[in-house]
């Protein structure tokens, strides 16, 4: 008797069925293996087929996840075994995302060959996927690799289930794929560019899902430069090497090194050692690094032998370019010359950004690599979809559908225009891919986010639920939902930048109490005035201002910011006029930085001095914490204490400690109050490894649930806003 | 009869001989309204031109401080029913007036808005033809409200509207943006602001009638009062049927008002005007525009600040001065802070 064995997870599209046919040339087991869309099906036959079953799982390639091998008794009777084409029912729905070049291409283009110095090598199991596509099933003529008909060499590899390229949708070479070219023109591209680098220039470089601005990471002439072109004083710019070089300049651990090698390649934070120029993250503690994901990365940073700069190509709060015209247009302010291909980007992708923490991995930023990976949905919730549309600053959308959620790329800033449009086009993109139609549609409680008033205007059009969520329950649904809480009662301390509370006052420091339906403020920090609105968040002097004289130290907040309209803005706070009340923990942040003079009078990229507190208080990780309640009332007359004669970093990371210290106390006291050992940890200022761990460390024996791969910030709102509406469809 | 009373009571809003007292001697000795009491009988030949049309148009009116730098409530009350009436293209003629008087409002300061009043219609060449007042508990509104509704001719052939704007018209303003916003949070003495803010509160009939004259393909013209520009913009793209795009560096604005807005985090695109117009011409037009209106006092800050483009996502974005493009949206109600 044969079986039928189902497969499910991330199993197409990654060379699951090569796999599967070799593997049972191995064991002897005769049959066939074909895609459908719900996975992969098997039938086989033959002896050892517990093995077969078994190396499934343990054996399979890389780039897939086997979530689920299911078999069953069948009738199979084949002499030999197959990889059958996918009916015209059984499509492929399944799309991977993006991954990095794998050590076999790597190493292709580096020998001698026909693939040497081949920019556009990939195979099954790295290169371009989401980036490229244009259409489903996945499949080269839905890509744009469309207009490069595939030579007889490439053909035969595609065709032949031994080897790698079986099925890989990009397969290319220099014969018949995509060219490289730099402009102004050269005859050697690679090799002209990296002389360019080297001389300190900079570069505009297509990448896998947009255009980089690149430099010499090592010379910070090049980066001054870059900076002032890109009017991007501070803000942190993210680096590419190789990891003997990542070597050099940063402290890895094992687990680092496994992530920076992860098929996904994203940006890692890793503690700097000084030996890089400090323009390049001033005032933190950490640099982003990234490895080569691509072959040209390869050949580019094996010619200039340096760490490189890859920051992204866009204007100032625009998505970034894509398109080769677009690029020479808008690049050609910042850039002395362009390393383009004529392969297009089909799908706009940033770098994701990710972290390691004592708790594990963090995703600061979902992007290429993760999506359109799927996140499971907790057991218990309904089945049905749902589009959540997120948040104002980091949006990113979320469709449920059949068990799982699938949380989409970062999209950006929706003040800016083309980012909006950017997030309108991926609305509908989004949704044609994954045949989606939701049944209900969730959005943040403030009646001005762009995605809100565009959630509504989409459930006003279908027909369809508007499912409004309080952002802080959102964060708390979030971290539990990627936890698998399945229900019952749980406490979410959530601290964060701000977002509109159901009482119609702004929070942001905030431990709530309750469910995926529902919650409770069970409490949070005391509130300040905001003064000047979203200025209080560009300028943390404000929020020092306001505290201080709070707790009754004004003189202080005049000696410590003796140049500001220091009187205008108390009136202003005392009559209500733009000075709303918030519990925000991020702006408490701004105000001890501010405190402590490590933030500029008006910041030029949001989280800019929350950061810098952190990367000081990362020096003391041991300090003792500041004793303090919620209501903060005896926070600042400690600091005013110390201030005078001792170091600064010390006191942020006494102030650190003693915050998380504070929320441990409130939360342990509501848990047991509540009879509940759940609790969940998100919102922005959990970005703070120092912050996270030490709260992590005050709530041991509890079962903590921590944001992972939808981010604590803003960028991971979406998925609890989805978990929160399918919560209360149920509930209804 | 001269009144004696310094302070509106309760009586004066009776309907005895303290109203007629307080209406004579305060109202209609400086109005001198035509015809009859509780009736203005009118003619003007220019509304039986064939193809004359009659515009007709109301508006209510209340300020804290109701005196502030560069004007008063009557002052607004007179320009702001004129500027509606103008930017429709109409010429205004004639103007009604109420008052809500709040009881204990001081009378000589009544007089002192009347007479503002009466300036400024005489300078843009209306009548007050008729009026109301009444007296309401203390408390029950804040010193004065008043309300005017203003009648005008719209000459034959002329049709402003601003579903006839084009991608490539032209939008031009006359005057610095947000001064009387600024002037009134100045005013307001709580922030102690020492500013030399006026409110930019004037009468923009003469205006209108010299830009015609000079471009004669005007579009479409609005004054942006309460929501500031940006909701003016917003009100006219959405009519139009496309987008307009404004330059962040053409924005006229005044480094108090500026400064102002940067201490309180306050948009100048949302502060409030009271002699402020936007106005859409088209490309060709826009220099002899611009021309005719800095001829003007009340157009000398005119320069063109953006264009009509076609209809994108939304109705208006500012290209940044780093060239970035940001949607400046309608507001739902008070602008709440959005950063997280
Ligand atoms: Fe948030
Ligand atoms: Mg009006
Ligand atoms: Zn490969
Ligand atoms: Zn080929």
């Amino acid at each position: 008797m044969g079986r039928r064995i189902r497969v499910r997870g991330q199993v197409q599209g990654v060379g699951f069925r090569p796999f599967v046919w070799q593997l049972a040339e191995r064991l002897g087991i005769t049959g066939s293996v074909r895609n459908d869309a719900e996975g992969v099906l098997i039938l086989a036959e033959g002896p050892g087929l517990d093995a077969f079953e078994a190396a499934l799982r343990a054996e399979a390639p890389p780039l897939a996840r086997v979530d689920a091998v299911e078999s069953s008794e069948a009738e199979v009777r084949a002499r030999d075994f197959t990889i059958e084409a996918s009916g015209p029912k059984g499509a492929e729905t399944a799309v991977t995302p993006d991954a990095a070049t794998c050590g076999a291409c790597a190493a292709e283009v580096r020998e001698p060959g026909r693939r040497r110095g081949y920019a556009f090598t990939n195979c099954t199991h790295c290169g371009p996927r989401f980036t490229i596509l244009t259409g489903l099933p996945y499949d080269r003529a839905q890509t744009t690799m469309a207009p490069f008909p595939l030579c007889a060499a490439c053909r035969a590899e595609y065709e032949d289930p031994a080897d790698r390229r079986f099925h890989a949708q990009p397969v290319a070479c220099p014969e018949c794929g995509p060219r490289l070219w730099l402009e102004p023109a050269a005859e050697d591209p690679i090799t002209e560019a990296a002389r360019r680098l080297l001389a300190g220039e900079i570069l505009a470089i297509k990448g896998l899902g947009g255009f980089h601005l690149a430099c010499d990471a090592t010379n910070a002439q090049a980066i001054a430069t870059l900076r002032a072109r890109k009017h991007r004083p501070t803000k942190p710019l993210a680096l590419m090497a190789p990891l003997a070089l990542i070597h050099a300049h940063a402290t890895l651990t094992p687990d680092a090194e496994a992530l920076l090698a992860d098929p996904a390649a994203p940006i890692v934070l890793l503690p700097h050692r000084g030996t890089l120029p400090g323009a390049l993250a001033p005032g933190q503690a950490t640099l982003g690094w990234m490895l080569p994901y691509t072959p040209l990365h390869h050949l580019l940073l094996d010619a200039t032998g340096r760490p490189l700069v890859m920051t992204s190509g866009n204007l100032t709060g625009e998505p970034q370019v894509i398109g080769n015209a677009e690029a020479r247009e808008k690049l050609a302010a910042f850039a002395d010359a362009f390393l383009m291909h004529d392969r297009d980007i089909a799908r706009r992708l940033d770098d994701g950004v990710e972290r390691l923490t004592t708790q594990g991995r963090m995703v600061l930023r979902r992007a290429r690599g993760r999506t359109p990976g799927t996140l499971a949905l907790p057991r218990g919730l309904p089945d049905t979809p749902v589009t959540a549309y997120g948040g104002q600053l980091k949006a990113a959308i979320c469709l449920t559908k059949n068990g799982r959620a699938l949380l989409s790329h970062h999209l950006g800033d929706l003040d800016d225009a083309l980012t909006l449009g950017e997030f309108l086009k991926a609305d509908a993109d989004y949704a044609a891919l994954f045949a989606h139609r939701p049944k209900a549609i969730a959005v943040d409680l403030h009646p001005d986010f762009r995605a809100s008033r565009h959630g509504a205007e989409r459930a006003e059009t279908l027909g369809v639920p508007l499912i409004r969520v309080q952002h802080h329950h959102a964060h708390m649904a979030a971290a539990l939902g990627e936890a698998g809480w399945r229900g019952g009662s749980a406490v979410g301390v959530i601290l964060d930048g701000l977002g509109l509370g159901e009482d119609g006052t702004l929070w942001g420091g905030e431990i709530l109490l309750g469910d995926y339906a529902r919650v409770r403020r069970a409490a949070h920090l005391a509130p300040a005035p905001l003064p000047g609105g979203d200025l209080a968040q560009r300028e943390p002097w404000r929020n020092a201002l306001m505290r201080l004289d709070q707790a009754g130290l004004s003189d202080l907040a005049d000696r410590l910011f003796p140049d500001q309209p220091r009187a205008m803005l108390r009136r202003a706070a005392a009559g209500g006029l733009n000075a709303p009340l918030s519990s925000s923990a991020g702006r408490l942040f701004d105000a001890v930085a501010a405190m402590l003079g490590i933030a500029p009078a008006r910041l030029s990229y949001e989280g800019e001095a929350a950061m810098a507190l952190e990367a000081l208080a990362a020096q003391y990780p041991d300090a003792p914490g500041y004793a303090f309640g919620l209501d903060l009332a005896s926070l600042f007359p400690q600091i005013a204490r110390d201030l005078p004669d001792t170091p600064p970093a010390l006191i942020a990371a006494r102030f650190q400690n003693g915050l998380a210290l504070a929320i441990a106390d409130a939360t342990r006291r509501i848990a047991d109050e509540a009879g509940t050992r759940t609790i969940a940890l998100s919102g922005g200022c959990f970005q703070n490894a120092g912050l996270l761990e030490a709260t992590c460390a005050a709530l041991d024996g509890y079962s903590l649930c921590l944001p992972r791969e939808a981010p604590a910030n803003d960028g991971g709102l979406a998925f609890g806003q989805a978990l929160v509406a399918l919560a209360r469809l149920e509930s209804a | 009869m001269p009144l004696r009373d310094q302070r509106v009571t309760l009586a004066h809003g009776g309907g005895g001989k303290a109203m007629r007292d307080l209406i004579e001697s305060v109202f209609t000795s400086v109005f001198n309204p035509p015809g009859m009491e509780d009736q203005a009988r009118l003619m003007d030949a220019r509304l039986q031109e064939p193809g004359a049309r009659l515009a007709f148009t109301t508006d209510s009116f209340v300020v804290t401080p109701v005196e502030f730098p560069g004007g008063d409530i009557g002052k607004i009350a007179v320009c702001g029913t004129v500027n509606d009436l103008a930017v429709g293209g109409a010429k205004p003629l004639w103007l009604s007036a109420s008052f809500i008087i709040e009881e204990g409002c001081e009378v000589a300061l009544l007089r002192r808005l009347v007479a503002s009043m009466a300036r400024e219609a005489a300078k843009a060449g209306v009548r007050i033809v008729t009026g109301d007042t009444k007296v309401v508990n203390r408390g029950a509104c804040d010193t004065v409200y008043i309300t005017t509704a203003g009648v005008g001719v719209i000459p034959p052939g002329r049709d402003l509207d601003a579903r006839s704007i084009r991608p490539g018209d032209v939008a031009i303003v006359n005057h610095v943006l947000g001064d009387h916003g600024a002037a009134i949070l100045a005013a307001r003495g709580d922030l102690m602001l020492s500013t030399d803010l006026e409110s930019d509160c004037q009468s923009l009939g003469h205006l209108m009638e010299a830009l015609i004259a000079a471009a004669p393909g005007t579009k479409a013209a609005r004054d942006a009062t309460r929501g500031g520009l940006a909701s003016t913009l917003n009100e006219m793209a959405e009519a139009a049927g496309c987008s307009v795009e404004l330059d962040e560096i053409a924005l006229p604005l005044r480094p108090e008002v500026k400064g102002v807005c940067e201490i309180l985090g306050l948009d100048p695109l949302y502060l409030a005007n009271e002699g402020t117009l936007v106005v859409f011409v088209p490309e060709a037009e826009a220099q002899a525009a611009l021309a005719a209106m800095r001829a003007m006092p009340e157009g000398q800050g005119a320069c063109i600040i953006g264009r009509a483009v076609p209809k994108a996502h939304v109705p208006v974005t500012l290209r940044t001065a780093f060239g970035g493009t940001r949607i400046v949206d309608m507001l739902v109600g008070e602008q709440l802070p959005r950063i997280c």
